[in-house]
């Protein structure tokens, strides 16, 4: 068993954020998609919503976040088991924020040797 | 008060209270001689007692002679005397002066520095259990060994191995302090739950004996409750979920003594004052940050006191179960959460989860994949639900997955 970072990265342009009672109705679809991965015992680490502002440091300065170049600024990170990518995308898959544009980045966490 | 009823409870509930006090006073080195002196005073009592008159006041006359006894033991041996009197710091009190204190204040006191002390982890669950209920609660090692269904022997062992360690770690029966609560207390309050489970799924069949665990544990929550230091959101949301399952108590067993299960109970038979005890005490604990296991499962069990199967009722429960397993995963959790999937979007999604759990040593995975199999695939139900019968090791559970493929035959 491996372990996934899951990088949600919403699309924070205009024309696809969601209304208020869009996004509350997300909140079930969501908490059932993570409900079901921790049934099977393989969240390892739940959600976490990050803001929307943030930093970015670099060797000489830090500026303001998140990073301008990229219009998509994480949303959330989890953290999943699964055996291979194939298994990470099936469930990655299965997250209802893509409905609204939004993309997962599947980053697998390489075993210490 | 009818006398002949005072006594076997008065000498559980004092046993208990002066092993504290006493505990309290010397430290766990010298717990053995606290209980063998409890154990000479209730002698003395039995003796006494049965010749003649019960004294007015039987708590007094028990504090009384404990007292003494103690004063005699103390005067006899002089090393033990001056190993205490280093032990009590700042005390230059000499034997005569000694005064126990049997106050109500301190005998809570004694309790709550006790159930810190017993309930370390130092210890394994079931040695802090066997422990809890020795020294905290004041049954014998034959009862408890009843409850487990298991040995006086082995109960015995596990006992004395449990203090044993306690002494060799020098643990202090003290008040906790502040900074140690957030860490100890979540441990002190699962042993406290493991101890109402012990009561409440016990297949033991001396049903009083259990309910007297369970009642047990309820007490000791209520000392945490009592405390404004260990009164946390957490230590309610506990005693709310004990109400909740201690009201189904009743209604669980037929005279036969099988376990009746959830949906074929008379709700008639549920203590509707448990449950508004516990509705209460779930309201008073949802205060602040902090969502606790406990609160999710005293919510969870608070949704279980309405026998209707109302979209609303398993849509809560299913998300209290997301939550549950977010905190923490278990397998019983996951295959109730998918339960109450099937509850809320139909078997065909519940059988879709159902599957990716892949729970194959566990017979009620299989179970349950049987129950949501049923009336879609019954060939497929029965498979599963004999797989469960391999599996199932208690004779009650059999039973149950014994009907389920008649009620399977029957509807073919």
């Amino acid at each position: 068993m491996n372990e996934y970072l899951l990088i949600i990265h919403r699309d924070l342009s205009k024309e696809a954020a969601p209304s208020p009672q869009q996004m509350q109705d997300l909140i079930k679809p969501f908490q059932e998609w993570i409900g079901g991965i921790a049934a099977q015992n393989k969240l390892v680490v739940p959600p976490k919503r990050l803001d929307v502002s943030g930093r970015v440091v670099k060797q000489s300065l830090v500026t303001d976040g998140p990073y301008a170049e990229v219009k998509e600024s994480v949303g959330g990170l989890i953290v999943i088991r699964a055996k291979d990518y194939d298994e990470a995308v099936e469930i990655a898959k299965g997250c209802p924020i893509l409905n609204w544009g939004a993309s997962l980045e599947v980053r697998l966490a390489v075993p210490n040797q | 008060m009818e006398h002949s009823d005072l006594l076997p409870n008065l000498f559980r509930s004092e046993y208990r209270n002066i092993v504290s006090v006493l505990s309290y006073s010397f430290g766990i080195k010298h717990v053995e001689i606290a209980e063998d002196i409890v154990s000479d005073t209730f002698l003395s009592a039995t003796e006494d007692w049965s010749m003649g008159d019960i004294p007015d006041n039987p708590r007094a006359w028990l504090y009384a002679v404990a007292r003494n006894k103690i004063k005699n033991y103390l005067r006899r041996h002089a090393l033990f005397e001056k190993t205490i009197s280093r032990e009590i710091t700042g005390a230059t009190e000499t034997t005569e002066e000694l005064e126990l204190d049997f106050s109500v204040k301190n005998i809570a006191d004694s309790q709550l520095a006790m159930i810190f002390a017993i309930c370390n982890p130092t210890n394994s669950s079931e040695a802090q259990i066997a422990l809890a209920l020795n020294l905290l609660c004041g049954f014998g090692v034959q009862e408890i060994a009843d409850a487990f269904l298991t040995n006086k022997e082995v109960v015995y062992k596990r006992i004395n191995r449990a203090k044993e360690k306690l002494r060799q770690d020098e643990v202090a029966i003290r008040q906790p302090l502040p900074a140690e609560i957030p860490e100890r207390l979540s441990n002190v309050l699962m042993t406290l739950y493991l101890l109402f489970s012990e009561g409440y799924y016990s297949m033991s069949q001396n049903t009083t004996l259990r309910r007297d665990f369970c009642d047990e544990a309820m007490r000791l929550n209520m000392l945490l409750i009592d405390n404004k230091l260990t009164d946390t959101p957490a230590t309610k949301a506990l005693y709310a979920l004990m109400c909740f399952h201690a009201s189904r108590f009743d209604a669980r067993q037929n005279e036969q003594g099988d376990s009746i299960l959830y949906e074929d109970q008379d709700d008639a038979r549920w203590d509707q004052s448990l449950i508004t005890k516990g509705s209460y005490f779930l309201n008073f604990a949802s205060v602040g940050e902090e969502v606790s296991r406990f609160h999710l499962e005293a919510g969870i069990a608070y949704w279980h006191t309405h026998k209707e199967d109302t979209t609303e009722k398993w849509s809560k429960i299913l998300g209290l179960y997301n939550h549950l397993l977010t905190l923490e995963y278990s397998p019983v959790a996951a295959l109730n959460r998918t339960f109450a999937l099937s509850k809320t979007r139909g078997k065909q999604i519940a059988i879709v989860e159902a599957e990716k759990l892949k729970l194959e040593d566990n017979p009620h995975y299989f179970s349950l994949l049987g129950h949501l199999y049923t009336g879609i695939d019954n060939i497929r139900a029965r498979t599963h639900f004999e797989t469960a019968l391999t599996l199932v090791s208690s004779s009650a559970n059999r039973t149950t997955i014994l009907r389920n493929i008649e009620k399977l035959a029957a509807s073919c």
